[in-house]
């Protein structure tokens, strides 16, 4: 175990680089993926099916082809970013189309009976849905998006993975080339790195659940 | 998507409708727009040169066999190494949940602690330790199954988790009767509960599967091995020296082979909805005479013959 506490400060660096790319990406998924749920729920047929079809294509292909093409291609196409742009880029475009899907379910477990008593007493579509219908999808949301949120937070040991990223995981994987013996106890330490993340997230996410659970 | 969705708008009148239709022509026109700029900068670097697209589409090639030879055991391996670790996490994902559903509160726990690390751990790491870890405990195996081990380890967890959650959501009754005929906890699991939790939660495996396919791809990034899809795309790509046309294709590859496990999913929930939609109706009308019969017995007959 001594690898941990000598390099502790190694561990400390790929934890916040982690970190790092954690809270770019959520922020880049959480926005784009709104943008295409509100693509697939408008009432414009073209947009519709934009986003049905960024949603399953990205869902059927693997996060490490789309970030072999934020990594590889789009310098090739003269688009030349730092590797951590990059792969904060491919991880938000992937985990988009899950927020996507998550928020899209969240609306339509509203009842429909919901929206028409809005329209019923003359609220218009952005009263309706900024009144009515947002606050509910938004709490059934909750779950879905709290496990796609978690999911990211250990694909962000894929872009580590490409070994330029400065996370947690590029780290361990730096020590273990470089010492080759000690394989364990960094093995260890990166595990506890990523469970004190995605165990906190689920704790939080837990609380934040059952204050805006609603029965119905 | 034929349809549009029905909670947020009424049935659109003849203004909304003219409003859509504008609104359709000017996202068309954006998107359009995206697309032809996306294009000439492709075409500025070049993208366009046939000798960059003809080994992997045209079959007149010099090259195109030889790339096809190697997609295609590219695709094999990739399916390879998903049905091993699918095979394997079933295996195991059954055999924990039947030991968490068999012993104590503290028994388990050792179990659960374990599950739960695995399950928070990326899969990406526990890929990269078996081929670093094991080697050193003497276990030398060859990078195929540094993967599916890897992959199996965090998947027989998510697995047994999906079927804990389907033995909860059968009847209580299954469980009871099991053991009122006279079957041991064990053979009612095994043999009651846990068939019927397969049943119920066919589709989600079946996702899950597509999971474990798309996961096979980390071996291009941490192993030297197998050759799977991605690493072919990768291998072809260094002879080629066309990242965008082979990675395109990959992908192409890997969408239409997780679409039809999809399509399987949605054909099999359709199935079992309709088996278990013809079914449910009895089964529920007796629970519901059994429990009327029995509260009508135990409360006096005048009450239970008012509740029913």
């Amino acid at each position: 175990m001594d690898v941990l506490v000598d390099n502790f400060d190694l561990f400390a660096g790929g934890f916040l680089g982690s970190l790092k790319i954690i809270v770019y990406s959520l922020v880049g998924a959480l926005v784009l993926g709104t943008v295409l749920a509100m693509m697939r729920v408008s009432p414009v047929a073209p947009l519709r099916q934009f986003g049905s079809g960024y949603v399953s294509v990205v869902r059927n292909s693997p996060l490490t082809i789309m970030l072999f093409f934020t990594a590889f291609v789009l310098p090739e196409l003269g688009f030349n970013r730092p590797f951590f742009q990059l792969g904060v880029l491919g991880l938000s475009l992937y985990t988009a189309a899950f927020v996507c899907e998550a928020i899209r379910s969240g609306i339509n477990a509203v009842p429909s009976g919901q929206a028409e008593a809005a329209r019923a007493i003359g609220l218009t579509f952005g009263q309706s849905l900024a009144t009515v219908v947002m606050p509910q999808a938004l709490r059934t949301v909750v779950p879905p998006l709290g496990s796609v949120v978690i999911a990211m937070m250990k694909n962000s040991a894929i872009v580590g993975a490409f070994g330029v990223g400065g996370d947690l995981f590029a780290v361990g994987k730096r020590l273990t080339s470089a010492q080759g013996f000690a394989v364990l106890p960094v093995l260890v330490g990166m595990l506890l790195g990523y469970l004190l993340i995605t165990l906190t997230t689920a704790a939080l996410l837990s609380r934040l659940e059952s204050k805006v659970a609603i029965l119905r | 998507m034929s349809a549009a969705p029905s909670v947020l708008y009424d049935a659109p009148g003849p203004r909304a409708l003219r409003r859509a239709r504008v609104l359709s022509v000017v996202s068309v026109l954006v998107l359009a727009t995206l697309l032809v700029l996306a294009g000439l900068r492709l075409n500025e670097t070049g993208q366009f040169e046939p000798e960059r697209w003809s080994p992997l589409f045209w079959p007149g090639d010099e090259s195109f066999a030889s790339v096809w030879g190697q997609l295609r055991i590219g695709i094999t391996n990739t399916l390879l190494a998903a049905a091993l670790a699918i095979v394997f996490s079933l295996v195991l994902g059954v055999a924990l949940t039947t030991a968490r559903l068999l012993l104590g509160r503290y028994a388990r726990l050792p179990l659960v602690l374990v599950a739960e690390v695995l399950r928070g751990a990326p899969v990406v790491i526990l890929i990269f330790f078996a081929a670093r870890v094991l080697p050193q405990f003497g276990v030398e195996l060859s990078q195929r199954w540094y993967l599916v081990i890897g992959l199996t380890a965090y998947n027989f967890v998510v697995i047994g988790e999906i079927l804990r959650a389907g033995v909860a959501a059968l009847p209580r009754g299954q469980r009871e009767a099991g053991l009122a005929i006279g079957l041991t906890p064990r053979q009612t699991v095994l043999q009651i509960q846990m068939p019927q939790a397969f049943r119920l939660m066919l589709p989600a495996l079946i996702s899950q599967l597509v999971v474990i396919v798309k996961d096979t791809s980390l071996a291009a990034l941490i192993l030297t091995g197998p050759l799977e899809l991605l690493n072919a795309g990768k291998r072809i790509e260094r002879f080629l020296d066309n990242p965008l046309q082979t990675y395109l294709l990959v992908a192409l590859l890997y969408i239409v082979l997780n679409s039809l496990l999809g399509l399987l999913a949605t054909y099999v929930d359709r199935r079992l909805g309709r088996a278990r939609g013809g079914q449910a109706a009895p089964v529920d009308q007796d629970r519901a005479v059994s429990t009327a019969n029995l509260g009508a017995n135990s409360s006096g007959g005048g009450v239970g013959g008012i509740a029913t």
